[in-house]
């Protein structure tokens, strides 16, 4: 009846597990009260789950990610926690059995549902606003995409009370994923929480390039668009011709486990190589999808913070293009140690050099743009400048492991762990933070609090120095990475520096937690009724904050680069405005969130092998899409009137601050 | 000039002071024992030197321009619409090309000359061990001596030595720090490495690549003497009451067993590597067609020779093989 499911799969005996679960349920219970309370469920549904409006599905990306990053984070802080302890004799407080569950979950999270959701939401709330469109070009698959998504990251967390997740690392290696050696239902949670959101993001991928190919608004040809836009239309070309390669990667690894096939096993034939290759062949450039909108982010934060053009637009552009392509030349470079020939490596070695040159560029421009600018310091230019600086060391110790030579004795080691977090911490967290504060006028219509959006950085700045640096020094006494204990005392003393770091990554977290606090309590007074609280450059900036549902109230047309920027500087007399016409507009769809809610119960069912239920989920699937299908009541037209009493109000809203 | 020397030579001796202190605390790529580990730590010390010339005056750079341009510095020179400079654009392409150039020819160079397959040069005689990864502990066979040991190695100082590296179980690398290169172990797969020590001593070593519960405890002790106590330790190991037969006596080893003591085995059955790479290659025509299944020193001809009287290739190890090798030395597929 329920397949592998029994009583005993509650880890009641795991006190840690206990606990995290009953602070997740009071929380939950909580705000499911405060939801019933003050009668919101019907808002939310109405007004948040059902959208179809790009804005609100980028704030709920966003939303999604700060929580998992909690997640995430906790498990960071549990595993520098048990490193700072196990030296010698000692155990530490975390068995294996738990340890490798934590820092499997931890990168799983980490990538999939904190990176990910940050940058897609970004993309969501800034990409349509910055090409003059008033929605992407499928409004619901947007939301279906998001659900899927969120979904996922509630199969994840499932595993955390029911069952067990991965014990396998982040990328689940085979053979040690495979049925022999993880008979668990750890790495089933792994396969379909990853199998749901990858379809999700598959379909951001298509939804965000058809929008920037197709719907920019007049005038905006391809090198007038925002860079912003650039590295995002590159990132979803890299997620196109990458998600399909991990899809496929699962399935063929669902086929072993599930149906005793052998692609991937020691015997018949498998072939764990193949295994790792196809992993990394979407796994390389997945860090670029998450790499390059960051480059967008900060690319937009210094022209506009810096008043001043960006240096060499065209060579960012070429630079973006060229990054996206070599990034799928250079995936061998994960694995020099397998065993492949002098020539193999030293190709996939020179590739993966060759990108750090239009890297290199990239950052010489921003130095340019700031060159002769007028930089104001503000908590989006510190998070730049702290990706600059902290950006290129992580580049130099990744083009020292791109020496075959010397890769072979740094792979695999805290060396390794050491370089990713250093471009991803100074690279995507610093941009989605950076983004982060920058945009959030635009979503909300306050600006967020200075003060503590700049201790914040100086935490983070100054913690994953100090967590990470350990990490390289240590590196070079042989420590090795996903190690639940070392035999060598001599590690210890770097181990618990590098615990000092994660907690003071904490108080960062903990800075923007207060951040937030403090900004919404003092809204009114940190209101932006302009739409333009940076003086900043680029269409999204010229409509109202929040911006009205339907993006602009007349699509605006494009001369230039930084369009709205010279638009300013001519400040020519405003000509007389055509009237306002009749806006198109999709409607809202239940469809989103009930399709992903039957995905979820397929994505469930299968992890526990309950056969009956899966086909329940399917079912629901199937019937919930053909009524999405054949429903032709999908859209509808805002009234001219209508658009003309929004504006309207928002005029007299400027008049009265003004 | 005479406190920019001074500057200069605070960061030598900062870099200096560095360099000592990752010393003392034993830093096994920092301070290596035999050839291939200190060309290694040469290769990584130059490439990082090569990159400072960018990574440090991008940093200055940072931060001068940073505090330079600040919005309320007003002495500064404001240039709101300049934006291309075709100087600049070819300094900043050139610049990286041309370290990066550079680089390249290192890689290219060291990835040849520090090949983990190729042999060393060396007047001694180079001797053979084969190390299999198992859950999770290391064994190591002497085929020359008829031995076998586990998570122990001993071998004589100057003395290179080619070791080929298998698993028994999931893939897990085999890594002695001190020494230099580690190489993947995976089932069915016969890699290999070459390394010598040239200084006596005993260095840790362990598995670097993750297969689960027992990983932590996935070391041994690479115990590297003069040939006199090789010779003894050898005799040791003969003495040992236990021998390991192929395949029962194998099988119980294999057994999982964490942070596994260090045992010794005074006989072996004949070709045990060997049964143990093919105890993987079920399925196809190697083990229907009988004894095929040897294992080979894995020259290309040798390979395609294999595949061609097997009729064709059934085992796509040995196709995976074709397709990753460059050359005679690669991953080499046991049967």
């Amino acid at each position: 009846m329920f397949g592998k499911l029994t009583l005993e799969s509650i880890p009641y005996h795991e006190p840690i597990i206990m606990v995290v679960a009953a602070f997740m349920a009071i929380g939950g219970i909580a705000l499911f009260g405060l939801i019933t309370y003050y009668r919101k469920w019907g808002w939310l549904w109405n007004e948040w789950f059902t959208s179809v409006d790009h804005k609100k599905l980028g704030i709920m990306y966003f939303i999604v990610a700060l929580v998992m990053l909690l997640r995430g984070f906790s498990d960071a802080i549990m595993m520098r926690t048990q490193l700072a302890m196990a030296a010698g004799d000692a155990a530490g407080y975390l068995p294996p059995e738990h340890y490798d569950q934590i820092f499997t979950a931890h990168g799983v999270i980490m990538i999939f549902f904190v990176a990910m959701p940050m940058v897609i939401g970004l993309m969501n709330l800034v990409v349509p606003l910055q090409i003059g469109a008033r929605d992407v070009a499928f409004p619901f698959l947007n939301n279906l995409s998001f659900w899927l998504f969120a979904v996922s990251a509630i199969l994840v967390n499932i595993s955390l009370v029911v069952g067990e997740f991965a014990k396998t690392g982040w990328l689940a290696y085979a053979p040690l994923s495979g049925i022999e050696f993880s008979p668990g239902v750890g790495v089933d949670y792994w396969i379909w929480a990853l199998q749901i959101s990858g379809i999700g993001t598959t379909l951001t991928g298509i939804n965000f390039f058809v929008t920037i190919i197709k719907m920019r608004t007049k005038g905006m040809t391809m090198f007038r668009m925002p860079i912003f836009t650039w590295t995002s239309l590159c990132a979803n070309v890299l997620i196109i011709a990458s998600f399909p390669i991990l899809t496929a990667t699962i399935a063929l690894l669902t086929l072993d486990r599930y149906l005793g096939m052998h692609f991937f096993t020691n015997d018949f034939g498998g072939n764990m190589m193949m295994y790792v290759n196809l992993i990394w062949a979407w796994g390389h450039p997945e860090v670029y999808i998450l790499i390059l909108p960051a480059f967008g982010v900060f690319s937009e934060v210094i022209a506009t913070f810096a008043r001043k053009r960006l240096f060499g637009y065209a060579t960012m552009v070429w630079a973006t293009i060229s990054i996206t392509l070599l990034s799928f030349v250079v995936w061998l470079h994960h694995f020099f140690t397998m065993g492949a020939g002098a020539n193999v490596n030293a190709f996939f070695g020179i590739m993966t050099m060759i990108i750090a040159i239009p890297t290199g560029v990239k950052v010489f421009n921003w130095l340019f743009t700031m060159f002769r600018g007028s930089l104001e310091l503000t908590s989006p230019v510190l998070w730049t400048l702290g990706f600059i600086i902290t950006f290129t060391l992580g580049g130099m110790t990744g083009v020292m492991l791109a020496v075959p030579a010397a890769n072979f004795v740094l792979h695999n080691s805290l060396f390794v762990i050491a370089h990713f977090h250093n471009v991803i911490i100074g690279g995507v967290v610093f941009g989605m933070m950076a983004g982060l504060t920058y945009w959030f006028p635009k979503a909300f219509g306050f600006t967020l609090n200075e003060k503590w959006g700049k201790r914040s950085f100086w935490c983070w700045f100054i913690g994953f120095y100090v967590a990470f640096m350990p990490l390289y020094v240590l590196a070079f006494f042989g420590a090795v990475r996903r190690m639940q204990s070392y035999a060598n005392p001599e590690w210890q003393p770097w181990m618990i520096l590098a615990w000092v770091g994660a907690v003071i990554i904490m108080l960062g977290i903990v800075c923007t937690i207060i951040q937030f606090w403090v900004s919404i309590r003092d809204r009114k007074q940190n209101a932006d009724v302009t739409g333009d609280p940076w003086n900043g450059r680029t269409l999204e900036w010229s409509t109202s904050s929040p911006a009205p549902f339907y993006n602009f109230a007349r699509l605006p047309e494009v001369g230039d680069i930084d369009s709205f920027w010279s638009q300013k500087q001519r400040s020519e007399e405003q000509l007389e405005e055509a009237p306002y016409t009749d806006i198109h507009m999709p409607r809202n769809t239940v469809a989103g969130p009930v399709i992903s809610f039957f995905a979820l119960v397929i994505g469930f069912a299968l992890v526990w092998h309950i056969w009956w239920l899966a086909g329940v989920g399917a079912v629901g699937v199937f019937i919930s899409f053909m009524a999405r299908v054949f429903n032709d009541d999908i859209d509808y037209y805002v009234p001219a009137a209508e658009v003309e009493r929004i504006e309207r109000e928002h005029q007299q809203r400027v008049e009265a601050q003004a | 000039m005479q406190r920019r020397s001074l500057w200069r030579r605070r960061g030598t001796l900062v870099l200096l002071a560095l360099c000592l202190f990752l010393a003392g605390c034993s830093s096994a790529l920092l301070d290596p024992k035999g050839q291939i580990g200190a060309e290694q730590r040469t290769l990584i010390l130059t490439a990082f030197g090569l990159m400072l010339i960018v990574v440090i005056p991008v940093i200055v750079m940072t931060l001068l321009f940073g505090w330079r341009y600040r919005r309320s510095n007003s002495l500064a020179k404001y240039t709101p619409d300049w934006a291309h400079s075709n100087v600049i654009e070819a300094v900043v392409w050139i610049v990286p090309c041309a370290i990066i150039a550079v680089l390249a020819l290192l890689t290219w160079k060291t990835s040849h000359s520090l090949d983990p397959h190729k042999p060393l040069e060396s007047d001694v005689a180079p001797i053979e061990i084969q190390a299999v990864a198992l859950d999770w502990k290391w064994l190591f066979i002497y085929p020359e001596q008829g031995i076998a040991s586990v998570n122990e190695v001993a071998f004589p100082v100057d003395t290179p030595v080619r070791f080929r590296v298998s698993s028994g179980s999931v893939m897990n690398a085999f890594f002695i720090p001190h020494l230099g290169s580690q190489i993947y172990a995976m089932a069915g797969m016969d890699n290999d490495v070459h390394l010598i020590a040239d200084e006596i001593g005993s260095y840790p070593g362990r598995s670097t690549n993750y297969s689960g519960a027992g990983f932590s405890g996935m070391t041994f002790e690479a115990k590297v003497t003069n040939p006199e106590d090789f010779d003894a330790w050898v005799e040791t190991v003969r003495a040992a009451p236990q021998t390991l037969t192929y395949p029962e006596g194998y099988e119980a080893l294999a057994e999982p067993s964490e942070s596994n003591p260090v045992e010794y085995f005074s006989a072996i059955s004949p070709s045990l590597y060997e049964s143990i790479l093919r105890s993987f290659h079920t399925g196809g025509e190697h083990q229907m067609g009988g004894d095929h299944a040897d294992s080979h020193d894995g020259e290309n001809e040798k390979t395609a020779d294999h595949a061609a009287e097997s009729g064709h290739v059934t085992n796509n190890h040995a196709s995976q093989d074709n397709a990753m090798r460059s050359h005679s030395s690669s991953v080499e597929v046991g049967g």
